[in-house]
């Protein structure tokens, strides 16, 4: 325990992180887009089946109550966006239960902003400008990747298409596990991390778009104009083998959102995962009129890594959660 | 033994896979986007020394593995087996097989304590000390006032080993090696 006090930043990059952070609230402030703090407890928490909410018991005056710590700032935003805030940004305490490792932190800072009103190109366009506005060296070309083309590229099939059967074995052989009755998505899932990713980011900055409708999260779904096949309004930035950033063309339908919820809990529940109690007050801002808006949400310890040229990310972290 | 999930798995627990004790090297958390995680596993096979890769979906789990290191004492052997014995005042004797003992036979010596690992009470590896002082018993003979620089030579150890060393160095003197890379360090 002797050295376990100590912090697994080391005091200089303390002062380098400080330093990019302040660079970086300038570049949204010269954008005119305005600084908020939404809480990091909610009545609501995410259903995402694949994130672990960490929740508390709270006394408030409705009496004992659950309340989630926020896997991302995103439902307390949208509300925002709901209320016309405008375009607004955010460096939140966000927390995933169980997420511990060289990439992550159980707690870490998501950088996370909105813009109402703008198209999904451009956001990927601003999300780039600021990588490049904090890392010291130019990190190459902006290259857009569809997601079924590097499925072909890497591995020779179409995810959209590939016999379930197919992709289990694929995945199984990849990872040298059994996938025999894993689901369509956790195979592409196992095969995007192990195969794909590493690759991604490597001399310029890679955007990967059009992902299978059932990976939308809480994006839009459009019919993809080439194929035809359901696609997700999704990106996600990868920098040096490492995903940066997920954004999307927000989904603003209230009832679409609560069809949603209730499949992610459906979901959890026949993998005897806890349910989530579902964000009534998100569904009411939704129901009340979100305005059109793309989102995206940075990983800004990873970026912070990236900058700094460290290995992993607590060493951009004052005290990682193994020594918190 | 216990059960150990992903989450638990960090360097040096050792855990049984395949039917063999293995000691987890690396875990590397990995996890896509909004997708599913997995656990990216270095384990050293302890049966074999090799080395596996393997992918766990998080939450899955091992079972732990009756493994054990501890100080032996080398005692003799009879050309099948080789004899230790436990250095806590038990004087508990354990045989060891040639495959466990592996390249460690070259460096046996009585009396030195060596590190064991027991597997469910039986001994599957035998690990020398870093550095060891072994007689040399076969060598050409020393070259006087050449104590600098200059060539090496090859010579035979009590036990067994051969190894280069300088062209000073004369039959019947005691010489401290290191195991690890088998290199002559000093005189004793």
């Amino acid at each position: 325990m002797e050295a376990e006090w100590r912090p697994t930043a080391e005091i200089t990059t303390l002062h380098a992180r400080a330093r990019l952070i302040a660079k970086l609230r300038a570049f949204f402030a010269e954008r005119g887009v305005l600084e908020v703090e939404t809480p990091v407890l909610g009545h609501g928490g995410s259903s995402d089946v694949h994130l672990a909410s960490l929740a508390c018991q709270a006394t408030t005056p409705e009496g004992r109550e659950t309340l989630w710590l926020q896997t991302s700032p995103e439902f307390h935003m949208k509300r925002l966006l709901a209320a016309g805030s405008g375009p607004i940004f955010q460096l939140a305490r966000s927390f995933r239960d169980g997420e511990v490792g060289r990439r992550h932190n159980i707690e870490f800072t998501m950088l996370e902003w909105y813009r109402p009103g703008m198209a999904f190109a451009a956001l990927i366009g601003e999300c780039d400008a600021l990588i490049r506005h904090l890392l010291p060296q130019d990190p190459g070309p902006l290259r857009q990747r569809r997601y079924r083309e590097l499925f072909g590229e890497h591995l020779g099939i179409d995810p959209f298409t590939e016999p379930l059967a197919d992709l289990q074995c694929l995945a199984g052989t990849q990872g040298a596990l059994d996938m025999a009755d894993s689901p369509r998505d956790d195979c592409l899932d196992l095969l995007m991390s192990l195969v794909i990713e590493p690759t991604l980011g490597r001399d310029g900055v890679d955007v990967v778009v059009d992902y299978p409708a059932s990976q939308a999260a809480l994006a839009r779904r459009r019919r993809d104009p080439q194929d035809g096949e359901w696609v997700a309004a999704r990106f996600e930035i990868y920098l040096a083998g490492l995903e940066l950033a997920n954004g999307y063309d927000e989904l603003t339908d209230a009832d679409e959102q609560r069809a949603r919820f209730g499949a992610d809990n459906a979901q959890r529940r026949a993998l005897g995962r806890p349910e989530v109690d579902i964000d009534e007050r998100l569904l009411a801002a939704l129901a009340a009129g979100m305005p059109p808006a793309c989102g995206v949400a940075l990983g800004l310890d990873r970026l912070l890594q990236l900058a700094l040229g460290k290995q992993s990310v607590a060493e951009v972290m004052a005290f990682a959660t193994p020594r918190c | 033994m216990a059960n150990y999930s992903t989450s638990e798995f960090k360097g040096g627990l050792k855990v049984m896979l395949d039917g063999d004790p293995c000691s987890i090297v690396e875990n590397e958390f990995v996890k896509p986007g909004k997708g599913q995680a997995f656990s990216r596993v270095k384990l050293r096979n302890l049966m074999t020394g090799r080395v596996w890769e393997r992918t766990f979906k998080s939450g899955e789990s091992l079972e732990g593995a009756d493994v054990l290191e501890l100080e032996m004492e080398y005692l003799y052997n009879d050309g099948e087996m080789w004899y230790f014995m436990k250095t806590d005042g038990s004087f508990e004797q354990y045989a060891v097989e040639k495959r466990a003992l592996g390249d460690t036979e070259k460096w046996l010596k009585e009396q030195v304590a060596y590190t064991i690992t027991l597997w469910d009470d039986k001994v599957i590896n035998v690990n020398p000390p870093n550095f060891i002082e072994l007689e040399v018993v076969e060598t050409d003979p020393g070259l006087k006032g050449d104590t600098a620089q200059g060539g090496s030579k090859p010579a035979t150890l009590s036990s067994g080993a051969v190894v280069r060393v300088p062209l000073f160095i004369n039959q019947g003197e005691v010489l401290k090696i290191d195991t690890r890379s088998g290199e002559y360090v000093s005189r004793a």
